[in-house]
């Protein structure tokens, strides 16, 4: 098998953050937010952090759906905090949901890319941004008003401060070294049980 | 109202509709055959007017639009379709109403070779993913096949596309 190069371009340094603590580190009280995880690591972790909250709805499949969902979310209650927790392959699959949100510029909405640089869900293969492709680049592109990387704790605080006081649409890439996400072992994430859950936990 | 509805109008007359049923959430690739929407949703200051770089996005928001207690649609042209297959796995298995009005290429009087495929498989690719089928083919068939996929899309939760025929709009030579 021909070996991918890393690209020449890529400039960031290497990953050293666990995501097992750095993203409960990040978000710090999830009952603060209405969120998105996407498939399938970031569902399950987050699933794990809320200890399954029904302000989050986690996807099991439909790969790309996490940040337009989001959206959806956002714009549909815009006193509300949107978080969408999401990986580098999830949302690489739909990058240019990044373009469809930024015009529309919800204030009320952070994307945080769990970016580990693998498909760690389907053995580990290297992800474009594990190459060296810069998903916060293309965000700041795109036009994300703010966009943050988190590389090691001294990034944390900041990302931290912008996960809860915002300042506007937010893209935060918090760099995980390769490694199993938590997953507390549960049930499948049912997806109509996820929507039924969460609009009666919203709307009574 | 249907039967005050013409060719002209039947366009303007879906935007009512629409809105008048608390849509407020309108996501699209830009199409000619949903001119007047799209037109009519980026001047109206009361909804959201959501400009797709592919149709997928659409269906994502929908879902999320839903979470949120809001009311969306996605405009499309046939070709788009194609663009949604297995992101209607989250419709359907999150049992989230779902309206799509595609205005159709590639069926009656197409003129253009690269449209077919796609546009024959409009209907057996939305069925296959438990998408229900409803089509209008003249100016009259407009606002009643909307009303329906409207109630049975937000009052009864099913997943609903109108298909805006060829007839309807007028086959196009390129």
């Amino acid at each position: 098998m021909a070996k991918l190069n890393k690209l020449q371009t890529a400039t960031l340094p290497d990953a050293v953050l666990d995501r097992r603590q750095a993203v409960p580190a990040l978000i710090e009280n999830p009952g603060d937010f209405l969120m998105i995880a996407g498939l399938a690591g970031t569902a399950w972790e987050m699933s794990a952090l809320t200890h399954e909250s029904p302000g989050l709805f986690g996807l099991g499949g439909a790969m790309g759906a996490a940040p337009m969902m989001g959206l959806g979310l956002a714009l549909a209650q815009p006193k509300r905090r949107v978080l969408v927790a999401t990986g580098d392959g999830e949302l690489l699959m739909n990058v240019g949901a990044l373009a469809t949100i930024a015009l529309q510029n919800p204030p009320n909405l952070t994307i945080i890319c769990v970016d580990n640089g693998h498909y760690g869900e389907t053995g580990n293969q290297d992800s474009h941004t594990g190459l060296g492709v810069r998903l916060d680049v293309m965000a700041s592109g795109a036009g994300f008003p703010v966009v943050h990387v988190i590389n090691t704790e001294a990034d944390m605080a900041e990302g931290r401060r912008l996960v809860r006081e915002g300042g506007g649409l937010t893209f935060i890439l918090l760099r995980v070294k390769e490694g199993p996400a938590t997953h507390l072992g549960k049930k499948n994430l049912v997806p109509h049980i996820e929507r039924d859950r969460f609009r009666a936990a919203l709307f009574g | 109202m249907a039967e005050a509805v013409t060719q002209e109008t039947w366009p303007g007359a879906i935007y009512d509709l629409l809105r008048a049923n608390g849509v407020t959430q309108f996501g699209y690739v830009p199409d000619a055959g949903h001119k007047v929407l799209i037109d009519r949703s980026l001047a109206d200051p009361d909804v959201h007017s959501v400009p797709l770089t592919t149709e997928e996005e659409g269906v994502a928001m929908i879902a999320g639009a839903d979470l949120g207690g809001a009311r969306a649609v996605l405009l499309m042209q046939s070709s788009g379709v194609g663009n949604c297959i297995n992101m209607l796995s989250l419709t359907q298995g999150g049992r989230f109403p779902f309206l799509t009005l595609v205005s159709m290429r590639g069926e009656y009087g197409e003129g253009n070779p690269w449209q077919f495929a796609m546009g024959q498989a409009v209907e057996p690719v939305l069925k296959a993913m438990g998408v229900i089928v409803l089509r209008a083919e003249t100016p009259a068939d407009v606002i009643p096949a909307v009303t329906a996929g409207i109630t049975m899309a937000f009052q009864s939760g099913q997943q609903v596309a109108v298909l805006l025929t060829q007839r309807l709009i007028g086959a196009k030579k390129f």
